[in-house]
């Protein structure tokens, strides 16, 4: 009941000056349960980066098999131990690191990595709070992520190994321990781990959304917040209504593998004896999955609009282009994500007709996708861009969404889908447009946002090679895969040397491990540089990059409580970049009309 | 120029920020929000139900010789149609309609420890609180022996073709028709059950908070506002489960 007690008193985040002479905390209080939203945020993030490295390793892992099918591994022995013999790797393990990859990335790394670093480190220093809503769940957020991610770790090192049935964790094959080894203690740790997770989402998610309506501070209205803020809340809306239903879907499976219910088990037959459950249906479990899976890519998309929109005017020195219809389409996106599901299940066996309705409701998402990116050209349209590492990232970015999305288009016509889902067009698309783009998103932040975490700058040269090898190896690893799949090659495949057809794309595999190998090495660039910078970088001032959001007009370090005086007020939206008449290229939001009459506009003269 | 003092003063609308837009306090906002987050996952559940219960074929004949068969979904008055100490009686739905009474009943009574809340009446909030707890906890009473019912089966229990007979249900199988049935019923009634549980458990550390006092000398009573909410919603989640399961 702790958190219900202290969170009675409302104006504790307003009222509460002077935060910096209260007692000393300890190293615990401090770096471990710390409930301070930056700590946190910090804690997400080097989480994250974890996670990261162990899905990027163990994609390589399978790209060595794949882009040399008929070569041994010895050199892998020592790592993988029973896992391969005499350098050949386990069919069934090959499965599950395709599924624990998925897994780590999706919800690991580009749900909890991205959404619990920005949401936390930025949602109360740029409305102008001094914590979040309750700091003790934001606590308890983390730790219930970090049990999950322990769990989930855990799970790779069992005998039997981690689940194996594919990230979207499809019944029968998940269900029945008989069905692949991953499925018996892997699958159950699987599930627990996501239970957890969930949880976790969801006291973040009530925090974040409640933060944001009741301690923006005076003068923030709605329509004056930064973008980053406005993604971050459309975000916490879309996890909260479609977590549970992965939840429910997640218990009804851990009752059906447990206690022998069938809700979706039904008429299995195995090695001739039919197995008890009958009547379940496995379909229903994908429609469960999917009313969460689509939102949820959603989820790990939005916060990196919010990023790239917010990094992208502050280094074109122009306000961002549209800032209502960029409201309107999040909105836009975030309603739509919840009725298109079914895009995923055209091959399920469904209705033709339910297909065509699912089908023109996804290519509808198409059109508030578009507005954002035109909103981002025309921003960047004759800017005086300064290409910092973080605007790399931020264009690098909007050209990975472009080409991504182009192929969901495609995708999303339920008759060209009967040819193309399950290949390795359907990879091609979603690495492009959600993995790649919502990777580079969260760098992009990093980037920008260092000097505010850590009070140094990280090094632009590392920056740039980094920015540079990855990109060019994304599009190198990604565009051959669009031929591949058109030619029918499947996706989860362990071996498909058997296949005549396939034998043609031998080169074309080995090409893109290699492109893969280039692209993890580059990751070790940003590794270096983010630690080295944490102790030896530059160190940063209180404004680097010109901003005009709330955050840089706290100290170097804001200690708790963010600003050590009173929490200033708010004027005028985040976006007033090379306004004509003033005397800088940047107003930030706490400076009044009154201060700037030299470029008030004719509308603005009433706030004079 | 204008000089006035109001120019270098933030606008102060309902959402211009420094307040609390929807006139309540996060604490309360959270529970909002967490509710409409649970209603998705009985949402879900229920369209479980609905979706396995559609695909079953209904019962077609005529409803006095309806019989129990792993064919068809059962009618839910002949399967809750009985009534402790009323033993071989067919009383339809009539003691899950008591229990359902006494949810609603336990729901009133919140509603005036809440409103006793507001006047700050220590002694009010503590008796209401009191009577809440006694009808949740009856109503967790009811459904134990519901589902022991449920679970013991009758006399006739169900016959198969090759002359055995199934008696009683659990998850595996059930007397009253398809599996599926006997699952569903444990499963979504037993989410719910475990939610008025919490519902309880919560509801006792609020009266002993009342009781020492905690409540008053903090200057109001929110808490008990907020528990008051959660345990509407469980209130409202069940009059959807009891259509689900007993109506349709
Ligand atoms: C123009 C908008 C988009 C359309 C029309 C679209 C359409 C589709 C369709 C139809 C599929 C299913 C292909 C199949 O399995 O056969 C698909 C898969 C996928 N899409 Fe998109 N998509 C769009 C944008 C996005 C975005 C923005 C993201 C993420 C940020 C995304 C992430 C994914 C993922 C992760 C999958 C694969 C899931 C799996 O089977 O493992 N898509 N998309
Ligand atoms: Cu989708």
């Amino acid at each position: 009941m702790s958190s219900t007690d202290i969170s009675i008193n409302e104006d504790v985040h307003h009222a509460h000056e002077e935060h910096d002479h209260h007692h000393d905390q300890n190293f615990f209080e401090k770096y471990i349960f710390s409930q301070d939203h930056k700590t946190i945020g910090k804690q997400f993030l080097i989480t994250g980066i974890f996670w990261a490295f162990v899905g990027g390793f163990l994609s390589i892992l399978f790209r060595l098999q794949l882009g040399w099918p008929e070569a041994t591994f010895t050199f892998l022995e020592p790592i993988l131990g029973g896992w391969i013999e005499n350098g050949k790797l386990n069919p069934e393990f090959y499965l599950a690191l395709v599924t624990m990859h998925g897994t780590i990335m999706v919800f690991f790394v580009l749900t909890a990595g991205l959404s619990g670093t920005f949401f936390n480190f930025l949602i109360p220093l740029q409305i102008g709070a001094r914590d979040m809503a309750s700091g003790f769940m934001n606590m308890l957020s983390y730790w219930f992520f970090f049990l999950a991610s322990v769990i989930l770790f855990t799970s790779l090192f069992l005998e039997t190994g981690p689940a194996a049935g594919g990230w979207t964790v499809y019944p029968p094959l998940s269900a029945l321990p008989e069905a692949l080894a991953g499925s018996g203690s892997g699958m159950t740790l699987w599930l627990i781990a996501m239970a957890l997770f969930i949880v976790s989402q969801l006291l973040g998610g009530v925090n974040y959304i409640t933060t944001v309506i009741n301690l923006r501070t005076k003068g923030m209205s709605m329509t004056k917040m930064p973008l980053t803020i406005w993604a971050f809340f459309l975000t916490a809306i879309l996890g909260l209504l479609a977590f549970p239903v992965l939840f429910s879907a997640a218990l009804l499976l851990i009752f059906d593998r447990s206690f022998g219910t069938s809700f979706f088990l039904s008429d299995i037959y195995i090695g001739g004896q039919a197995l008890a459950h009958s009547g379940g249906s496995p379909i229903l479990f994908q429609h469960l999955f999917w009313f969460l899976g689509h939102p949820e890519v959603y989820i790990v998309i939005m916060p990196a609009f919010g990023i790239v929109s917010e990094v992208i005017t502050t280094n074109s020195r122009k306000p961002i282009f549209g800032y209502r219809a960029m409201i309107g389409s999040l909105m836009g996106i975030a309603l739509l994500s919840f009725v298109v599901w079914a895009h995923h299940m055209f091959v399920s066996g469904m209705n033709p007709f339910l297909g065509s309705v699912f089908m023109f409701l996804t290519l509808i998402i198409a059109v508030p996708s578009a507005v954002k990116v035109f909103n981002w050209l025309a921003t960047l349209w004759r800017a005086n861009i300064r290409f910092t590492s973080a605007m790399m990232f931020a264009i690098g970015f909007v050209s990975l969404f472009i080409s991504g999305g182009l192929t969901g288009i495609i995708l999303g016509n339920s008759s060209l889908d009967i040819q193309l889902h399950d290949t390795y067009f359907v990879v091609a698309h979603f690495h492009l447009v959600m993995g790649a783009a919502a990777f580079f998103g969260m760098f992009c932040g990093v980037y920008h946002w260092f000097p505010k975490m850590f009070g140094r700058m990280m090094d632009e040269k590392l920056g740039f090679v980094h920015f540079w090898l990855t990109f060019v190896s994304v599009y190198l690893v990604f565009m051959p895969m669009h031929y591949l799949g058109i030619a029918g090659f499947p996706r989860r495949y362990y071996t498909w040397t058997g296949f005549e057809a396939f034998n043609v794309f031998t080169d074309m595999n080995t090409f893109i491990s290699i492109a893969a190998i280039l692209g993890f090495s580059a990751q070790f660039i940003f590794l270096f540089n983010f630690v080295y910078s944490i102790f030896k970088g530059r160190r940063a001032t209180a404004n680097p990059w010109h901003a005009n959001t709330l955050e840089w007009t706290t100290p170097v370090l804001p200690g708790h409580g963010n600003w050590p005086g009173e929490i200033p007020a708010v004027y005028r939206w985040p976006y007033d970049y090379s306004k004509p008449g003033a005397a800088e290229d940047f107003i930030p939001q706490t400076v009044p009309f009154s201060e700037t009459q030299s470029s008030n506009l004719p509308q603005e003269k009433d706030f004079e | 120029m204008s000089t006035s003092t109001t120019l270098e003063t933030p606008s102060t609308g309902t959402w211009d920020g420094g307040n609390e837009p929807l006139k309540a306090s996060y604490g309360k906002l959270m529970m909002w929000f967490f509710l409409l987050s649970d209603a998705f996952t009985f949402g879900a559940f229920l369209i479980v139900y609905g979706l396995s219960r559609h695909k079953h074929l209904p019962y077609t004949g005529e409803p006095e010789a309806f019989t129990f068969s792993t064919q068809w979904w059962p009618i839910p008055e002949k399967v809750f149609n009985a009534f402790p100490g009323f033993h071989g009686v067919d009383l339809p739905l009539a003691f899950v309609a008591l229990m359902t009474m006494i949810l609603i009943l336990s729901s009133v009574t919140m509603v005036l420890a809440v409103e006793a809340g507001h006047r700050m009446d220590k002694n009010d909030v503590q008796k209401w609180l009191l009577w809440t707890i006694l009808f949740g906890a009856t109503f967790l009473g009811c459904q134990a022996w519901e589902w022991a019912h449920f679970i013991t089966g009758t006399e006739e229990g169900m016959m198969l073709a090759d002359g055995t007979r199934i008696i009683g249900a659990n998850l595996t199988v059930n007397q009253y028709g398809p599996p599926l049935f006997a699952d569903l019923f444990f499963f979504i009634t037993g989410f719910h059950g475990t939610h008025v549980f919490s519902g309880v458990i919560l509801l006792i550390i609020i009266f002993l908070n009342t009781v020492y006092g905690t409540y008053q000398k903090r200057g109001h009573y929110e808490m008990v506002e907020k528990v008051g909410l959660y345990w509407h919603f469980v209130d409202l989640v069940w009059v959807f489960v009891f259509t689900f399961f007993y109506l349709i």
